[in-house]
């Protein structure tokens, strides 16, 4: 089958990438730029770990094919921080908002671009904001706790 | 949980993606949102071997309010739609039903047009759009053709659009002084509806009601409009007891649809009570006196 160079912007970085059509963006970005914070779980839609921002809004990586992503800005978990945590992961650290991590870049990025929109968000606009993100570990309190406390300031 | 491999097009003409779909037939696959069909082939329901995308396509998004009518482009994306104030205002029913799409990473890609076009039973968008009268542009190899939303959805996964067809304009006339609601059960926030109800009701300058519609989704294979319980409330003036009334109305045959998550007979239960409470905030919001609070 035949593969398509993809030009696309990752963290503020130009990226080329040569990708067969059916590759989702998520995989790509794991497999070909090695950015491996951006986690694979059920790949059909459900579980949302695999969120990255594309224009700065957070959408399901494997729902959207990687040659889909010609000319646009992906944002993945590598690009939110700089040397420092942002105060958003700081406040997951501090809360517990984690236990396997296995979902926490997904739901890092979702409530980092609910935080960009909506900087003193509530309790119930943040639960809806990771409605789509599951988490098996934590029970979700602590993960709202987290977000809670950045938008309290 | 990898799609079959395929041949990916992006076209930046309507008349080439129609052209394409056309060739093609039914080996090839419109691609908008992709939160359906995606999930399709990851699961190789679906097995495309041509995938045109029409996410380059200009002209296919953007929502226009005037007096007459909204008209929303089919690649419109459902955040951007529950973003805009504008629509909110003229259509708060599409609105709630909008919030109920999915999650807003889903909504982020997902598409008004797309949505309608995947035609899920379980779906939001269809059953207001029918409650809304919506009519669907149809774009083809002839030209365009415009089919109102009760001719467009034939079946579970069934439209009026046929192969080499694209759903291209949704435009639904300007709605005056009314009640609506759009109320669902699902199992978790943001699931797809096991049934949901989309109700408008217009009460005359003498409190009766002049105006209803009632529309079912997650009942059957295309949403169903309720005329027995409309020509109920005709009228009338709606209070709790005639609202009940009309709700119990819903003839049980209509109501066909049976799954692990929800019997048939399940269904048939929750329909007069979700139709009941949707009745009562609509006519409510109309401005009928005595319904106090409904139900969450």
């Amino acid at each position: 089958m035949k593969r398509c160079t993809v030009a696309l912007t990752v963290n503020g970085r130009g990226s080329e990438i040569t990708v067969e059509p059916r590759q989702s963006l998520a995989e790509a970005l794991r497999t070909e730029l090695n950015l491996t914070g951006t986690h694979l779980g059920c790949e059909h839609g459900v579980c949302g770990v695999c969120t990255v921002l594309v224009g700065g809004q957070p959408i399901r990586g494997c729902l959207m094919f990687a040659v889909q992503a010609q000319g646009l800005d992906v944002t993945t978990i590598e690009g939110l921080s700089g040397a420092a945590l942002t105060p958003l992961q700081e406040s997951f650290r501090r809360h517990h908002a984690l236990q396997c991590g296995f979902c926490t870049p997904g739901m890092v990025l979702t409530l980092h671009a609910l935080l960009e929109r909506e900087p003193a968000a509530d309790a119930v606009a943040i639960r809806e904001a990771i409605s789509g993100n599951l988490c098996r570990c934590t029970g979700y309190q602590p993960i709202v706790e987290a977000a809670l406390a950045v938008s309290r300031g | 949980m990898k799609p079959a491999p395929f041949d990916y097009v992006a076209p930046i003409a309507l008349h080439d993606a129609i052209a394409l779909l056309e060739r093609h037939g039914d080996e090839a696959r419109p691609l908008a949102g992709g939160q359906s069909l995606v999930p399709m082939m990851a699961a190789r329901l679906a097995r495309p071997t041509v995938i045109v995308d029409l996410n380059r396509i200009v002209g296919l998004s953007g929502i226009v309010v005037d007096r007459e009518a909204v008209r929303i482009g089919a690649m419109t994306r459902q955040a951007e739609a529950l973003a805009a104030a504008d629509l909110s205002a003229a259509l708060p029913l599409l609105a709630q039903a909008l919030a109920e799409v999915g999650h807003p990473a889903t909504r982020a890609r997902g598409t008004i047009g797309g949505s309608l076009a995947h035609a899920d039973p379980a779906a939001e968008l269809p059953v207001a759009m029918m409650a809304l009268d919506a009519v669907l542009t149809i774009s083809g190899p002839n030209g365009e053709r415009r089919v109102p939303a009760d001719r467009f959805f034939a079946g579970a996964f069934e439209t009026a659009v046929k192969t080499g067809e694209l759903l291209t304009e949704i435009r639904i006339p300007a709605v005056g002084s009314e009640g609506h609601a759009f109320l669902e059960i699902a199992r978790r926030k943001g699931d797809f509806a096991v049934i949901s109800a989309a109700v408008r009701l217009r009460l005359a300058d003498d409190g009766r009601c002049d105006a209803v519609r009632i529309v079912l989704g997650g009942v059957a294979g295309a949403p169903v409009r309720c005329t027995e319980s409309e020509e109920r409330l005709l009228g009338e003036r709606p209070g709790s007891g005639l609202l009940a009334a009309a709700a119990g109305r819903i003839p049980a045959d209509a109501i066909e649809l049976h799954s692990h998550h929800a019997s048939r007979g399940y269904r048939r239960d929750v329909a007069p009570v979700l139709v009941r409470r949707a009745l009562t905030l609509a006519a409510a919001r109309a401005g009928a006196p005595g319904l106090g609070v409904p139900a969450p």
